[in-house]
């Protein structure tokens, strides 16, 4: 600790309580957006519970092809923001600097071909609101799985959104050499932020993508 | 300090993760009913925890983070259930 006492705050005994209080500061944000995302979930499993027919069919409406190959994206980034994490602990900071880099950039990936889908979605009139057409059964359930679709997605992408300025700003800072001796728990603890919305995602696929089979 | 892992380990896990993907991308296109739903999110919840545990590196610290990343999941769970014991049961 001596060797490096400016990266210890004053209220910490040593680094490593210093990087256990941040990590668990972190769960418990983490725990927070849980409930947060919760509510959408738990509006969703009602709304499907009372109308699986509607949902079935609506959720054959979505771009399956764009949703699976974005969770793919996803979890590739993961990879790579894990990888980055250990590339900053053992202190190397060009490796640091372009793994960081490349995770934002598949996050900036995702969002392209999510902005895509949504293009697809408003063309085909799934868009709720004036615009929303829906030829087959149960208008207005299915109008309401696209509110739920839109929100969930959209909510999610708020969080890549944040994310991929949350990884650009460590990569600049990486390069200004401010992770060094061993001060590595900011990339861990946006780490755990990225992880976290991947984990959002898994759920998201299965349930909005693949509700009906097709 | 904690254990740092090969990047090996990291993509072993990559690896499980895309299969599961592939697993559930395909479960898709097959009708199995109501037991789609229950595979999809039994598969969802693995490759949660493969996340959780080895990428958000939960296996291996304080009981105290497996605490706080527990009590997420379980009020997630109490607020589920607690709404289907009024809808399921009307």
């Amino acid at each position: 600790m001596s060797a490096f006492p400016s990266i210890v705050a004053e209220q910490f005994d040593d680094i490593e309580q210093q990087h256990d209080a941040a990590k668990l500061g972190m769960w418990i944000f983490l725990a927070t957006e849980v409930l947060f995302f919760g509510g959408l979930f738990l509006a969703y499993a009602v709304y499907r519970f009372l109308y699986p027919a509607a949902f079935a069919a609506a959720s054959r409406h979505t771009e399956v092809i764009l949703g699976g190959a974005n969770t793919a994206v996803l979890l590739f980034s993961s990879t790579l923001m894990a990888l980055a994490v250990r590339a900053s602990q053992l202190g190397r900071r060009a490796h640091l600097f372009w793994l960081l880099i490349a995770t934002a950039l598949l996050g900036i990936l995702f969002m392209g071909i999510k902005g895509l889908e949504y293009h697809k979605d408003f063309v085909d009139h799934l868009v709720p609101g004036a615009s929303f057409h829906w030829g087959e059964a149960n208008a207005h359930a299915a109008e309401m799985f696209f509110w739920l679709y839109f929100a969930m997605t959209g909510l999610h992408a708020i969080h890549v959104t944040i994310g991929i300025f949350l990884l650009l700003s460590l990569a600049l800072l990486t390069r200004r050499g401010q992770f060094e001796n061993g001060n590595y728990m900011t990339i861990e603890v946006a780490g755990l932020y990225w992880h976290f919305v991947d984990i959002v995602w898994v759920f998201l696929f299965p349930l909005l993508y693949l509700a009906g089979h097709r | 300090m904690e254990k740092i892992h090969p990047p090996k380990f990291y993509w072993k896990n990559c690896a499980w993760l895309m299969a599961l993907l592939a697993f559930t991308w395909g479960l898709g296109y097959v009708d199995f009913g109501f037991f789609n739903l229950v595979v999809a999110l039994f598969i969802s919840f693995a490759k949660m925890l493969l996340i959780v545990l080895f990428f958000m590196h939960i296996k291996g610290s304080s009981r105290l983070l497996h605490l706080a990343a527990f009590a997420g999941l379980l009020w997630l769970f109490l607020m589920l259930a607690l709404t289907f014991a009024d809808y399921a049961s009307r």
